[in-house]
């Protein structure tokens, strides 16, 4: 079984010249399906960055990148978006839901660009919505919802597509510790039904969730921690 | 199927923000209104002068004095010249009226008016320009033989002067000269720059007498027998003052008819017409410009909005299509009311003049409008759509 995850000497740099900021610098990593991995590592260390690759919301300044057996190197913009939209999740640690638009509204987003029927859309979203624990807040908007629940909402949608992989930024960052425990139990829960996680954090309570911890550092896997 | 969506999140951009949409809407509004508004007025002044020339009969001519040429001296138009032209040698000639126009006061009591056109001329002149008497009687013949004080007066000083009384025998002060009101002409509405009602005709001799005193004639208005005749009616005018004036090479009259007044009056509203459309389309322009600058606003704004879309697998097509279906949709509806509000503002009179409606320069602002959008909203939206998705997140 090919890995859903496949990175190979990964680069990334910003700018040019003397003024150029290495952000990976040949990192390596494989991605088992079904797996559930946490990145750890100093503000800096590219961790980010690398998530952003793998969202597929960033490209790589050389290297391989294969998402599900797929080379995305030899991608577009316009097939790029398609990925993101199939097969990726991204949870981010600001929420980043569309303000002044419904918690059912902001889940069926990523449906609407998959060009799914309105009445199917619906029905997927609930269900993701009901998934996550907030069926009575569907027609409530962003600013109406703590953050623990919009937060919530955000997974609701990174996960309403079905994606290969789930990806979250420091998930946690902004919540309580009431609000974490319900988002990481919500990914575990993910996890547990088959669906690849991966996310960033800088806690190890976080990252006990998982199954595998990389630790990156200087833009390069130091060590696999189990 | 999903450009259904896709208008749908257009619309949720623009109610988001009701203040900043209604206000481009209003711009987009006031430009098409007044493209409307002003072609509607200007075609209405030329069709009023066209109206008011064309009543004056297509077989008039109109002779007036031309200044002398260098070297030359010029011999003014008289009532005798005017005579001249009526006889065996003119047989085309019905009749021909010497006019002469003055500036004038009228006075009734504590009343006074000035009279746009006060003119002096015989009992023919009424045939010729098509005027009819509303009430009491035109001068005579004998009248102005006589050179009797007596005035018949349109209808607009006839309610400036007279509200509410029959004027018909009151005494009325020309420059502070007596004269008798003998009759009211029938009103003939406004003809765009002026008010043909308001005029007031005497005698010939009376006005030269009281007013002008006897120096060359205005004009005098030549009718010939048809409208097939003028042609030769202006042949043989122009023989006989050539001989009277002893023209040898350029005249010092000049002949117009109606067809040449018609075209030079509808050359000059013509110009006015497309200065006002010029000056319209300006404003049509200005608010596409507000159109651009409000969605550039409003995609700086959205710049999150829009990474997230990225996101989620927004491509770029339907960033791009968001972007231009909400500037339309602006542009459109702005369209829209101000065709609504050209056509209402278009059934009142305008500074006298009755706006007609071009069907075609409403066709034209419309379209142009709906461009407006497409055209100015593809900048901001392509730049919208451009971006990349962790650019677009990452900006605050």
């Amino acid at each position: 079984m090919s890995p859903v995850i496949e990175v190979r000497d990964l680069r990334k740099t910003y700018g040019a010249g003397d003024t150029a900021v290495h952000a990976l610098r040949g990192l390596d990593l494989t991605v088992e399906k079904g797996e559930y991995l946490a990145i750890m590592g100093a503000s800096g260390s590219g961790k980010s960055t690398l998530l952003n690759i793998l969202g597929c919301l960033d490209v790589a300044s050389s290297g391989q990148y294969l998402l599900d057996g797929i080379d995305t190197g030899e991608f577009d913009e316009e097939q790029l978006s398609l990925l993101r939209n199939r097969k990726i999740g991204f949870v981010f640690q600001s929420f980043n839901l569309v303000p002044r638009t419904t918690a059912l509204a902001n889940v069926e987003l990523p449906l609407v660009y998959a060009g799914v029927r309105r009445a199917q859309r619906r029905e997927r979203a609930l269900a993701a919505l009901d998934l996550v624990g907030l069926k009575d807040r569907v027609h409530h908007r962003p600013n109406e919802l703590s953050g623990g629940q919009q937060q919530r909402v955000a997974i609701a949608r990174a996960l309403v597509t079905s994606p290969a992989i789930v990806l979250a930024d420091e998930p946690t960052g902004n919540l309580d510790t009431e609000s974490s425990r319900d988002v990481l139990g919500i990914l575990d829960r993910l996890n547990a039904s088959g669906r690849t996680v991966v996310l960033i954090t800088h806690e190890d309570e976080v990252a006990a969730h998982a199954m595998r911890t990389v630790r990156v550092v200087d833009g390069r896997v130091a060590g696999v921690l189990v | 199927m999903r450009i259904f969506e896709i208008a749908a999140f257009a619309v949720r951009g623009l109610t988001a923000n009701k203040m900043r949409s209604g206000l481009t809407t209003l711009g987009i509004l006031i430009g098409v209104a007044s493209v409307i508004m002003l072609i509607a007025v200007g075609n209405g002044a030329s069709s009023a002068v066209e109206q008011s020339i064309s009543g004056l009969g297509t077989n008039i001519l109109t002779i007036s004095p031309q200044r002398a040429q260098p070297g030359g001296t010029a011999k003014p138009l008289t009532a005798a010249d005017a005579a001249a032209l009526v006889g065996p040698d003119s047989p085309d000639v019905k009749y021909a009226s010497p006019v002469v126009s003055a500036q004038a006061t009228a006075a009734y009591g504590d009343t006074t008016h000035d009279v746009g056109q006060f003119i002096g001329s015989d009992p023919q002149y009424f045939s010729t320009t098509n005027s009819a008497v509303a009430s009491g009687n035109l001068f005579s013949a004998n009248d102005v033989q006589q050179a009797r004080k007596v005035v018949v007066i349109g209808s607009t000083v006839a309610t400036q002067l007279f509200p509410g009384t029959d004027p018909v025998g009151k005494p009325m002060l020309v420059n502070n000269i007596p004269f008798t009101v003998v009759g009211v002409l029938a009103a003939k509405g406004s003809s765009g720059l002026q008010d043909a009602d308001d005029v007031a005709v005497a005698p010939l001799t009376t006005t030269q007498n009281a007013l002008t005193g006897y120096g060359s004639l205005t004009q005098i208005v030549v009718q010939a027998q048809s409208a097939d005749a003028l042609p030769n009616a202006q042949a043989q005018v122009t023989t006989i003052l050539n001989g009277r004036h002893k023209v040898t090479d350029t005249a010092d009259y000049r002949i117009l008819s109606q067809d040449q007044l018609l075209t030079a009056r509808t050359a000059t509203t013509e110009t006015f017409t497309v200065l006002l459309a010029s000056v319209a389309a300006i404003s049509l322009l200005v608010g596409g410009i507000g159109i651009t600058n409000i969605m550039l606003v409003t995609v700086t704004e959205r710049i999150r909005e829009i990474g997230i879309r990225k996101a989620v697998g927004a491509p770029r097509s339907s960033i791009l299509g968001q972007f231009l279906i909400e500037a339309t949709l602006l542009s459109l509806f702005g369209g829209f009311l101000g065709v609504a509000a050209g056509v209402i503002g278009s059934q009142f009179t305008i500074a006298g003049i009755q706006p007609v409606i071009v069907p075609s320069s409403v066709l034209l602002a419309f379209a142009v409008s709906a461009l407006i959008g497409l055209f100015f909203g593809s900048y901001p939206a392509s730049r919208a759509a451009k971006l990349r998705p962790i650019e677009a997140l990452r900006h605050e």
